[in-house]
């Protein structure tokens, strides 16, 4: 069986997807936790643009592209978010990674 | 007539609003609670008396609602229905005068009435449920309502009763829930009226409908406190005075056996429970319960807690009637429900006021009481000579019938459990009232609070004195149109009308 | 007949967004702005409801583009009914704000400004999000909304911006990150197989494939995060208890039922033709284990909001309950009906709880389970609140959640399934445990009463009405059956299921 371009294409997405997941599940780090995410948001990028392949004759099909680009957009908002959360945890608590729940009483407000 | 069907709900309505409005008023505002909470149990009173003539003469009583399919909320007035009603909210009225002067200047007390109100709602909304649906919800709001009351003093005891407590209502309640699921997923919605309804699946589904009746009895056991299922109900006395009078004459207890009556009148069908042979197990179970509870009250020095020993024996007499059949039986055991209820919170209400002015709680404290409160003490002696089963009062009239139903249905054997009861319950009586009335006091009473003029405060007198009277009256007048024992007859007929 | 010039569907959306570009704007007025925005919700969900009980279902294409090609919005008996959750859980909780971030006059007030601010515009946001996720009749459209809900309910959990809340943001945020490239990986498969993104096409198409199965699972993961169903449910305890309260409240009722409202989208609508015998089980078995695991965790805790951050993950648990139960071709329409109550009765019952938490937070400045006595004479309203919420929660009458139990019962008796009835029966029992463990401090009555700090008025009471909404929903719980009805799925509601 020989692989044609666009299944090469969705099983390397695939397999990008699935490094980023094995990095994001076990560094502890933040910076490389939210890379991890970008690295598999990639991959599932490359996954849907390999979609878009409808044979060499006709023109790729435009709305894999466009659920893409709405993909980065949604990757960077959430990439910020995660990177300011980050620095707010860094100077509260001087540490990039996720400690477990301290058990202080709460104040509130 | 749009006023007839909403009645049921209005009476349920008139103490909730009640309970409502007085949980949220402000503790100071004694003069106005008090009002409130007369002023709720008189028309309610009103209300239930419409409700009587009406039964009496063929009115139906019905109003219902749909809470998805196949699940009704339904309230109906039968003539079952009216004796509890009846008696819960005469009794309720009682209990408010009495319990306004025993909790006279403690804590909570919005609280207290209001949860109080609360739980006499429940209470008539499980006389006057038409269906198993509607009654399992009234069940629940009881076993919630009385929590708060169970756990009043605020206590470490106190809180570990009422866990337990709840752990065992809870309990059954959830069995109950069940067990009513598995039966309407058999035969569909089960409606109070239709008696026999499920002899038609009679072949098709007898393990199941025999497994169904052990899980209603299990499940209503809790509450009435059938032998095993009973120890929640003397530890349930760290509860202030009219609360355990409340449970142990109206509410809790009353309403589980309420609960096996209405299963096997009007869910099973009484015919068709016999035929099941289901009956002769809970005869036993009742039978035991009462030797084991009466066994357990001799042995209780704790006033309030042989008085409840007293209950867990006297509630299995009304299970007893239920369970043997034939018209006599269910004669007794319906009209104990209303027998044992007045005599029981005689009692209760006695020991309250004893507690209250005196400070006496042992049974071996009360020599000579008689003589420092002698109108409680009347009270209490009549109530404690009605248990025992004395002619005319009423507690004869139940075992009366009890005995002939039980000749009658061929358990000569019962009639042994009936003469040991009440041989029990002289023994654990009598002597209190001897040592009252006879004994020559030695020792100052244990905490003594002086009241200028009279005995006790007249509110903690006036409500014992009254519901003893009755157990005079509705023994003496047994024959008479709106007695118990009349309106049992009428219900009786009923039931085994052709 | 489909009344497309006069829908209501797209303001549902468009009302919220406007909030938030308003409330950020203007901050001065926010809290108003908020709470017009949240009126004018509330009309448009009475519209929409009136719409679609008296023409069906309906379709609202976004500029006129219609499926395939454009992006659908679709209005069912099952989204209209969880729009109605979310305005009446959301006007009760913009009600809540109100006292929760009051306006702060003087400068001094520095934070609580800041909260204020960011509260309004990101709620309004989180609105739009969740009005969407369930008017969307389109996959992509469903992760762009998750992501919407899901980032500014992040934000919304670090307002409260203590050591505790931002790590616990933090570690929602990139779960559920992950969980959305799962679903959008899920999506680019579906999308190759069938060349479609809506829901009602994929209905259509969709057959039993390789890719098929892959795509749903992937998706179904990403879902089972999002939801926090055991066993993956880890994120949510800290998130939600570490929260601002009106936060927990909104992420405990509403947040969490966006991603099991498109599981049930997927399972029950588009890909309702596979054989999903064994996904059932699976289901089923995780939530039984979850509605135990969670109560008995909750039983455990010693601070008040966790323990009700962690009923939800027991509660999430009775949802998971559908899958098996709603699929028999007699009771299954009971067993769809009970989950359906029992998410709003969970979603009443929890914001109440929530919220009289908050204010038992706010006035003894500790939730610490074990030194609450004395609460009840302080707060009473706040105490009764938990105490009818905690009968929801315990489903007992009358309560909405004791109707949705009711049902889920019915229909496990009725078809043997007594694994679920006992499975039930046990989260029922830790229930009532985890209840009176709170409830019973609140009767204890030490002489001295400890210090507190007032609770505005407006806390109190809207936490007293929305129990008192919990606990009564089973007296009109007939009411929105003729709504779940429309469009239900065919197996689970024969007659009607192929719509008016």
């Amino acid at each position: 069986m020989s692989l044609d371009p666009e299944t090469l294409y969705a099983l390397t997405g695939c397999g990008i997807f699935l490094i980023g997941l094995y990095s994001f599940s076990i560094y502890p780090h933040l910076i490389r936790k939210i890379l991890a995410l970008n690295i598999a948001g990639a991959g599932v990028y490359l996954v849907l643009a390999s979609m878009a392949y409808q044979g060499k004759e006709t023109v790729a099909d435009p709305v894999p592209h466009a659920m893409v680009l709405t993909g980065i957009v949604v990757a960077v908002a959430g990439t910020a978010l995660a990177l300011a959360l980050a620095g707010r945890i860094s100077s509260e608590t001087g540490k990039v990674d996720l400690e477990e729940p301290q058990d202080i009483e709460k104040e509130d407000e | 007539m749009i006023f007839n069907d909403w009645l049921p709900a209005l009476i349920v309505i008139s103490s909730l609003v009640t309970g409502v409005v007085i949980f949220f008023l402000e503790e100071e505002r004694a003069r106005l609670r008090m009002g409130l909470n007369l002023a709720g149990a008189i028309i309610k009173l009103v209300m239930v008396g419409v409700l009587l003539w009406g039964v009496f003469h063929d009115g139906v009583y019905e109003m219902g609602f749909s809470m998805g399919t196949n699940l009704r909320f339904v309230l109906r007035a039968d003539s079952l229905s009216v004796l509890f009603v009846t008696l819960s909210s005469l009794l309720w009225f009682v209990t408010t005068i009495y319990a306004v002067g025993y909790m006279e200047g403690s804590r909570n007390r919005s609280r207290f009435f209001g949860v109080f109100s609360l739980c006499v709602s429940a209470t008539t909304g499980i006389a006057m449920a038409g269906n198993l649906l509607t009654f399992l919800v009234f069940y629940e709001i009881l076993t919630l309502s009385t929590y708060p009351l169970v756990v009043h003093k605020g206590t470490q005891e106190a809180l570990r009763v009422g866990r337990i407590y709840l752990g065992y209502t809870l309990g059954g309640g959830m069995l109950l829930l069940v067990t009513i699921i598995w039966l309407q997923s058999i035969v569909g919605p089960v409606d109070f009226q239709e008696v026999g309804a499920l002899a038609a699946h009679a072949s098709e589904y007898r393990f199941e409908l025999t497994a169904i009746f052990a899980m209603f009895i299990v499940g209503l056991g809790v509450k009435s406190a059938l032998f095993p299922l009973h120890s929640w109900l003397p530890m349930a006395m760290v509860a202030p005075a009219p609360v355990s009078a409340l449970l142990h004459a109206v509410a809790v207890v009353k309403a589980g056996v309420f609960g096996i009556v209405r299963v096997v009148y009007d869910v099973f069908g009484i015919g068709f429970a016999n035929e099941l042979g289901v009956l002769t197990p809970l005869s036993w179970a009742a039978a035991f319960t009462i030797i084991y509870g009466s066994m357990r009250a001799l042995f209780q020095e704790d006033l309030k807690r042989r008085l409840a020993f007293s209950t867990v024996s006297q509630v299995s007499y009304i299970v007893l009637g239920t369970s043997v059949f034939g018209p006599l039986a269910t004669l007794g055991g319906l009209a104990h429900l209303v027998h044992q209820g007045l005599m029981k919170i005689t009692l209760f209400f006695c020991a309250g006021t004893f507690a209250e002015t005196l400070g006496v709680h042992k049974v071996n404290e009360m020599d000579g009481v008689g003589k420092r409160m002698p109108w409680t003490t009347s009270a209490f002696t009549v109530a404690a000579l009605g248990m025992i089963g004395l002619p005319p009062l009423a507690g004869f009239y139940s075992k009366w019938y009890l005995g002939l139903g039980a000749l009658e249905a061929g358990r000569g054997e019962l009639i042994g459990v009936l003469l040991g009861s009440s041989l029990l319950n002289a023994m654990y009586f009598l002597p209190i009232v001897y040592a009252v009335w006879f004994k020559k006091r030695r020792d100052p009473w244990p905490q003594e609070r002086k009241h200028k003029g009279f005995e006790a405060p007249w509110m903690l007198v006036i409500p014992p004195v009254v519901t003893a009277a009755s157990v005079i009256l509705v023994g003496v007048f047994a024959n008479s149109s709106f007695s118990p024992l009349q309106w049992a007859q009428l219900i009786v007929e009923r039931i085994y009308a052709p | 007949m489909n009344p497309e010039f006069l829908s209501w569907i797209p303001w549902l959306v468009v009302f919220p967004l406007m909030g938030a570009i308003v409330t950020f704007t203007f901050p001065r007025i926010a809290t108003w702005a908020g709470l017009f925005t949240g009126v004018l919700i509330l009309v448009a969900t009475v519209g929409l409801v009136a719409q679609t009980l008296a023409y069906g279902a309906n379709t609202y294409s976004l500029g006129g583009w219609g499926a395939p090609l454009g992006i659908d919005f679709r209005v069912d008996g099952l989204s209209a009914w969880m729009l109605v959750i979310s305005a009446v859980v959301g006007a009760c909780v913009s009600l809540y704000a109100i006292g929760y971030f009051p306006p702060g006059s003087k400068a001094s007030d520095e934070e609580k400004n800041h909260k204020r601010r960011y509260f309004w515009p990101l709620w309004m946001f989180l609105w739009a999000g969740l009005n969407g996720l369930f008017l969307s009749n389109d996959i992509f459209n469903l992760y762009i909304t998750l992501e919407m809900v899901g980032f500014s309910a992040v934000a919304l959990v670090a307002l409260a911006n203590s050591r505790n809340a931002l790590t616990a943001a933090m570690r929602y945020l990139l779960v559920g990150l992950m969980g959305s490239l799962f679903f959008l990986l899920g999506v680019a498969f579906l999308y190759g197989t069938y060349g479609t993104l809506d829901l009602t096409l994929l209905g259509e198409r969709s057959r039993a494939n390789m890719a098929t199965w892959v795509a749903i699972s992937l998706m179904t993961a990403g879902l089972i995060v999002k939801t926090a169903a055991f066993p993956l449910h880890f994120w949510l305890p800290p998130a939600h208890s570490n929260a601002p309260t009106p936060v927990s409240a909104l992420l405990s009722a509403l947040v969490t039922k966006g991603p099991f409202y498109i599981l049930l989208r997927l399972w029950f609508f588009s890909f309702a033709s596979l054989d999903t015998t064994y996904a059932d089980y699976l289901f089923g078995a995780l939530g039984a284990m979850g509605l135990i695991w969670g109560a008995a965790h909750a039983l455990r805790q010693s601070r008040l909001k966790l323990l009700v951050a962690y009923s939800t993950v027991a509660q999430l648990g009775y949802l998971f309950l559908v899958f098996p139960l709603a699929r028999a071709e007699e009771t299954g329409f009971t067993a769809w009906t009970g989950v359906l109550l029992f998410l709003a009765a969970h979603a009443l019952a929890k914001t109440a709880m929530f919220m009289a938490a908050g204010n038992i937070l706010q006035a003894l400045g500790h939730d610490t389970i074990s030194r609450l006595a004395g609460i009840s004479r302080l707060l009473p309203k706040s105490v009764f609140a938990l105490a009818l919420a905690g009968v929801s929660l315990m489903g007992l009458p009358p309560s909405g959640g004791f109707i949705g139990k009711w049902l889920l019962l019915d229909a496990a008796i009725s078809q043997g399934r007594w694994w679920i009835v006992i499975a039930v029966l046990c989260g029922t029992a830790l229930a009532i445990g985890y209840v009176v463990r709170v409830i019973r401090f609140a009767f204890e009555d030490p002489i001295d009463l400890p210090q507190v700090k007032s609770v505005s008025a407006v806390m109190e009471w809207t936490a007293l009405a929305t129990a008192l909404l919990a606990s009564l929903m089973a007296l009109a719980s007939s009411l929105p059956l003729d709504l779940i009805t429309i469009d239900a799925p065919a197996h689970v509601w024969p007659e009607v299921g192929v719509g008016p």
